[in-house]
């Protein structure tokens, strides 16, 4: 009786040295939970990977694309629609739609860029008419070289 | 015979001299259902747990043939589909059975909920059996993706991008799911790793504390027993009454699973490709549809918000509501009957049945 009381009187030297290793060992603890959590956050976090950078991508000859047809092409690891219009002229947008990430199509019936996903349009300059995209298609620039048809992006 | 007897009986001796069985059969024994009109509720949970149970081994069976990788994955499942030894059959149930999982357990929740059995004392067993159905849905995306088929490859894809819109640990979270900015190989493998490990490890844990608590606290008698006397109480023994009623139920479902999986096998589809437009009719599992169909209706920007994350922000309170539901039904907690949750569940139910069909109706 007499021995606990006193450990547990506020002079014994014996509870500043009691909390103390209570910190010791709560420190440690806490450090060594960080060096085991540490390594598994930064494990699940991807690595950057090296991309391929492409400037400018040649998609074929002026001639082989039909009047009112769109394709989807490979700009480095990104889609994009190449859009031939009514009038013959060429158009390129980025192919991922800005509401969910689906990849849009052209629709000839609609004359217009669809989005199967969530019914989501834009017109011919990418810009979201209907449905919820919440903004318009990110454009791509085209070049005519010759008769070949190329896409670039500014870098700008 | 009589060497049999005594045999059963020396075994049962020795085992009980050391684990102190008996009194866990003099406790099962006692155990009993309560018998009334609604006493039909009470068989879901356990079909629903057969259900899993048809899952675990069905998915360990795939799992000898199933290649994980972004160049395997749809040829792996089509090796299975048509060169495995009843493969189709297997992959077949295995998708049958966790649309029917989800479907019990969508039954059994709201079974629950109007017979009000989630109230005191039994809230945890609602707290844990709503983190097993969103377990449940964890179980039933990551497992969409496998097969990398272009339907699921674009549900994914809009999918993981939902979780991009919540503000602030979106994005960190979305490429923590898909292991990078895009959906790739690299989601496959993870996805691969949810389904197969970090989600059987998790649902391991709260679908044995669910069935412990029901152990523990016996089954919910019905609201309006309290006002009963002893006399006017039915009950059923659980052994053998109930269990056989349940075996015997058990049977059937296993029969309802086999005609389904055999005469509507699961198709696989076309392998997906990321630069192929989405085609038509993309959509998620069904019991995802009223939430994806309900973000159609909502426009791209309501005022000044997102619509997106309008949408989220609904369904995430609407969620968390329906999970709190043993803390804010105060009424019922005291014994009071309260009609306004009756309307509240029936319209949620409208409101997931209609909109889950017009998804399927307006494609």
């Amino acid at each position: 009786m007499n021995s606990s009381n006193h450990i547990g009187s506020p002079e014994s030297p014996k509870k500043g040295r009691r909390e103390f290793i209570n910190y010791l060992l709560g420190g440690s603890f806490a450090a060594w939970l960080i060096s085991i959590v540490y390594p598994i956050y930064h494990f699940l976090e991807p690595p950057k990977v090296e991309e391929v950078k492409v400037s400018n991508l040649k998609v074929g000859k002026v001639g082989d694309m039909e009047k009112e047809s769109g394709k989807i092409v490979k700009f480095g690891s990104k889609p994009v629609l190449v859009v031939r219009t009514a009038a013959g002229d060429y158009k390129a947008f980025s192919a991922t739609c800005t509401h969910l990430d689906c990849i849009v199509q052209y629709r000839k019936d609609y004359g217009q860029i669809y989005c199967a996903c969530h019914n989501g349009r834009y017109d011919l300059n990418g810009r979201n008419i209907s449905g919820p995209p919440p903004a318009p298609l990110a454009k791509y620039n085209i070049a005519i070289k010759g008769d070949e048809v190329i896409v670039f992006k500014d870098e700008s | 015979m009589i060497e049999l007897t005594s045999l059963k009986k020396r075994i049962s001796a020795w085992i009980d001299e050391r684990y102190e069985i008996s009194n866990l059969i003099s406790y099962m024994k006692k155990k009993s259902v309560p018998k009334f009109r609604a006493t039909f509720w009470y068989y879901l949970g356990g079909i629903t747990l057969l259900l899993f149970i048809v899952q675990v081994v069905s998915g360990i069976l795939l799992l000898m043939y199933y290649k994980g990788t972004e160049n395997l994955a749809f040829e792996s499942v089509q090796f299975i589909n048509t060169k495995v030894y009843f493969g189709w059959l297997i992959r077949s149930i295995h998708s049958w059975s966790a649309n029917l999982m989800i479907l019990g357990a969508f039954l059994h929740m709201f079974s629950v909920f109007f017979l009000r059995s989630y109230r005191k004392p039994r809230e945890l067993t609602w707290y844990t059996g709503f983190i097993l159905l969103l377990l449940g849905f964890g179980f039933g995306f990551s497992g969409y993706l496998l097969p990398w088929n272009e339907l699921a490859y674009f549900a994914t894809k809009v999918g993981t991008d939902i979780v991009k819109q919540v503000p602030f640990v979106g994005h960190y979270f979305m490429v923590l799911l898909r292991g990078g900015e895009e959906v790739t190989g690299a989601t496959l493998s993870r996805f691969y790793g949810f389904h197969v490990a970090v989600l059987p490890a998790i649902f391991t844990v709260f679908l044995t504390a669910h069935l412990m608590f029901i152990q523990r606290q016996g089954i919910h008698e019905p609201e309006d027993w309290k006002n009963k006397s002893e006399s006017e109480r039915s009950y059923m023994p659980f052994f053998p009454n109930f269990l056989l009623r349940d075996l015997l139920l058990w049977l059937i479902v296993i029969n309802i699973l086999a005609i389904l999986a055999v005469f509507f096998p699961w198709e696989l589809g076309q392998k997906a490709n990321a630069f192929a437009p989405a085609p038509k009719g993309i959509r998620p599992e069904w019991y995802f549809m009223f939430m994806f169909q309900t973000l159609k209706y909502i426009p791209g920007k309501v005022w000044f918000i997102d619509g997106e994350l309008l949408g989220i922000g609904f369904f995430g309170i609407a969620g968390f509501l329906w999970f709190m539901l043993p803390f804010w039904d105060k009424r019922t907690k005291i014994g009071i009957r309260n009609k306004l949750l009756n309307y509240i569940g029936i319209i949620v139910i409208m409101f997931i049945i209609v909109l889950t069909i017009l998804g399927y109706v307006l494609e």
